[in-house]
C-alpha cells in the first residue's frame, strides 16, 4: 500500500467515527440532557453499550445506575485523568482540546446520578495544563449556576504514582493518603471518596457520554462491533510510519492496524500498555482489537524486527517493580522476582527451564494480587515469554 | 523555629483537613522543590498527624521529593517508547553538560537529573520534564540548549 492510500484509508476511518475531536456545542448538549428524565439518560448511556475507556471496560451505564441507587449524604464524580499506562497519551490531547466535552460528561452524570461535587484527578506529569483546565472548570461552574444545576467541578493534582490510576488508590490519594488500593467490595459507587457514593470514569469515557447525549445511543452503537461499540481513541507509538493520536472504530484486526501504522517490518504489537498483551506477527490476522479480542485502553506500541523483546519486557518489569505500591506480597515480591529471574536466565545464572517457574509465578500474581497492577503483570510477561521465548532466554 | 513561609502560604490556601495534605505538600514543592524534615514536622503538627505518617505519604509519590533537589528538576522519560527513540543519548548529553550522575544535583543547587516513568509523550520521544515544563522530540543538542535556557532564566 502506498502512503497516499494509507492516509486515505486512515482519514476515512477517522471520519467515520469523528466524535471526540469534532467541534460541538457542549452548552447545548448539557441543555438537552437537562430536559431529559434522569432515568432516560442512564438508559441511553446503557443502551449505547459504552464501556470504560481506561482499559478495564466496565459498562458505564451500569456504574451510573449503581451510583444513582446508592444512598449517601453527598455523591461525587471523579474524572480519572491519571493517565499513566506506558504508551498511553490520548487523555492528554482530549483534555487539552476537548475539556468542554469531558466537563459536560461529568455534568450529565451529576444530573443523572444526583452528584453535586466533581473532581478531575490530573496526573502530576500533566501539571503544565492544570491552570488552563481549572480555568475551564471555573467557566463551567458559572454556567452550572446559571442553568441551576447544583454541581461544581475542580482539578486535583496527582504526584507521580502509576497505581493511582486504580480507582480506589486514586480515592485514597485524594483523601491525603498513600495511594494504596482498597479491598473491593465495597465498590466506589457505594462507598468511595469520603466513604460516599462515587463514580470514577476515564476522561475519554466522559467525553463519549457527551457525544452519546448529543447524537443518540443508536448512532454510537452503529460504530464498532457487537461487543465493542463506538469509537476508541488510540495512542500509537514505537516503530511506526505514522504515530500519534487517532480515533478509530473498535473491532479492526491487528493486521489492518499494522498495515496502516507499521513501518513494514512490525514483529509485535504491545496492546494496552505495559500491563497489556503482546501480539506477535503470526497472530495479527486473527486478533481483533476490542473487548472480544484484545481489549485496550488505547495504547498500541509497535516493535519492528530490530528490537529486542527482552529489552521491552525488562523495561516493563522495571516499571512495575517501581510502581508496585508494595502493599500486597504477590505484587511487591513478584515484580522483583520476575525481573531478577529473566536477568538471571540471560546471564546463565539460572537454567532456561526457570522461565516456566517464572510464568507460574506470574499466574499466581494474577490470582493473588490485590489490585489490577499485580493482577495484570502476567499479561505482558506470559505473552512475551510465550511468543518470544528465544529472545528472552538466550 | 521560624515557620516555613511556603508552608504558611499553603495552609492559608488549602486549609488543614486531611484531604488537603497532598495540595499542601505540592504547594511547598512548587516553591522549594523538596520537603525538608522540619517542614514535614510542621505539616504533621498543623494536620494533627505523626511526622512519620506525613513522611509515609510523601515518600509514596515520586513528585514529592524528600531529598534535596535543585531549583530545576529534570526528569527524563525512561519508558520503552522514549528508550527506543534515543533516551540513553539524552541522558549522556545531560550528564556531560551538568557533570552529575543520574539522581544527583549540581553543586550550585541549580539542576537535579532524574529519570521518570512514562510521561505521556510516547509519540514524540525522547521527552523530559523540567519542573512542570515539557520538552519533546529531544536530540542531545536540543537537551543541552534547554539547560542553557534555564541557566539564562535563573540569572534574570
Amino acid at each position: 500500500m502506498s502512503n497516499t492510500d494509507k492516509n486515505e484509508i486512515l482519514n476515512k476511518m477517522q471520519e467515520r467515527v469523528n466524535l471526540i475531536f469534532k467541534n460541538s456545542d457542549c452548552s447545548a448538549i448539557l441543555d438537552k440532557a437537562l430536559t431529559m428524565k434522569q432515568d432516560d439518560i442512564i438508559k441511553s448511556v446503557t443502551d449505547s453499550g459504552l464501556r470504560g475507556r481506561g482499559g478495564a471496560g466496565f459498562p458505564t451505564g451500569l456504574k451510573w445506575k449503581g451510583a444513582a441507587a446508592a444512598s449517601g449524604n453527598i455523591k461525587y464524580i471523579i474524572c480519572n485523568a491519571d493517565e499513566g499506562e506506558p504508551g498511553t497519551f490520548k487523555d492528554r490531547r482530549i483534555l487539552e482540546e476537548e475539556a468542554d466535552k469531558v466537563i459536560t460528561g461529568m455534568a450529565i452524570c451529576a444530573y443523572a446520578v444526583g452528584v453535586s461535587e466533581g473532581y478531575i484527578y490530573l496526573r502530576g506529569e500533566y501539571n503544565f495544563m492544570k491552570d488552563k483546565l481549572q480555568g475551564e472548570c471555573d467557566k463551567w461552574n458559572d454556567k452550572f449556576k446559571s442553568k441551576k444545576l447544583n454541581f461544581t467541578v475542580n482539578v486535583r493534582s496527582g504526584a507521580g504514582a502509576y497505581v493511582c490510576g486504580e480507582e480506589t488508590a486514586l480515592i485514597e490519594s485524594m483523601e491525603g493518603r498513600r495511594g494504596e488500593p482498597r479491598n473491593k467490595p465495597p465498590f466506589p459507587v457505594g462507598a468511595g471518596y469520603m466513604n460516599e457514593p462515587t463514580v470514577v470514569n476515564n476522561v475519554e469515557t466522559l467525553a463519549y457520554v457527551a457525544t452519546i447525549i448529543d447524537k443518540g445511543a443508536d448512532y454510537f452503537k452503529s460504530i464498532g462491533t457487537k461487543d465493542s461499540m463506538g469509537g476508541k481513541v488510540f495512542s500509537v507509538s514505537g516503530d511506526c510510519a505514522v504515530k500519534g493520536i487517532y480515533e478509530l472504530p473498535l473491532g479492526m484486526t491487528m493486521q489492518e492496524f499494522v498495515d496502516l501504522f507499521g513501518d513494514g517490518d512490525t514483529k509485535a504489537v504491545q496492546v494496552g500498555g505495559a500491563s497489556g498483551t503482546c501480539v506477535p506477527r503470526k497472530n495479527f490476522a486473527t486478533t481483533v482489537i476490542g473487548f472480544e479480542g484484545v481489549p485496550t485502553g488505547g495504547s498500541m506500541m509497535l516493535f519492528n524486527s530490530k528490537r529486542s523483546m527482552f529489552n521491552a519486557l525488562r523495561n516493563y518489569l522495571e516499571f512495575f517493580e517501581e510502581e508496585s505500591c508494595g502493599q500486597c506480597t504477590p505484587c511487591r515480591v513478584g515484580c522483583q522476582q520476575l525481573l531478577k529471574g529473566i536477568e538471571a536466565i540471560r546471564s546463565g545464572e539460572r537454567p532456561v527451564s526457570y522461565i516456566e517457574e517464572l510464568r507460574k509465578l506470574a499466574v499466581t500474581m494474577s490470582v493473588a494480587s490485590k489490585c489490577g497492577l499485580g493482577q495484570s503483570v502476567a499479561s505482558p510477561f506470559n505473552s512475551i515469554t510465550e511468543h518470544f521465548r528465544e529472545e528472552i532466554c538466550y | 523555629m521560624t515557620p516555613n513561609k511556603a508552608f504558611s502560604e499553603a495552609i492559608n490556601k488549602h486549609g488543614v483537613s486531611r484531604d488537603s495534605l497532598l495540595p499542601v505538600l505540592q504547594y511547598v514543592i512548587s516553591k522549594e522543590q523538596w520537603l525538608k524534615e522540619e517542614t514535614m514536622e510542621e505539616v504533621a503538627k498543623a494536620f494533627g498527624m505523626s511526622a512519620a505518617e506525613v513522611y509515609g505519604v510523601a515518600t509514596f509519590y515520586s513528585f514529592l521529593d524528600t531529598e534535596p533537589r535543585g531549583r530545576y528538576v529534570i526528569r527524563v522519560c525512561r519508558t520503552i517508547s522514549c528508550d527506543m527513540a534515543g533516551k540513553k543519548e539524552i541522558i549522556e548529553s545531560l550528564k556531560n553538560e551538568l557533570r552529575v550522575k543520574t539522581g544527583e544535583t549540581t553543586p550550585d543547587g541549580m539542576f537535579t537529573l532524574l529519570e521518570t516513568n512514562c510521561m505521556g509523550w510516547c509519540h514524540k520521544g525522547p521527552a523530559m520534564l523540567v519542573n512542570d515544563d515539557v520538552f519533546t522530540e529531544l536530540t542531545p543538542d536540543k537537551a543541552v540548549a534547554v539547560i542553557q535556557e534555564y541557566r539564562e532564566k535563573s540569572k534574570q
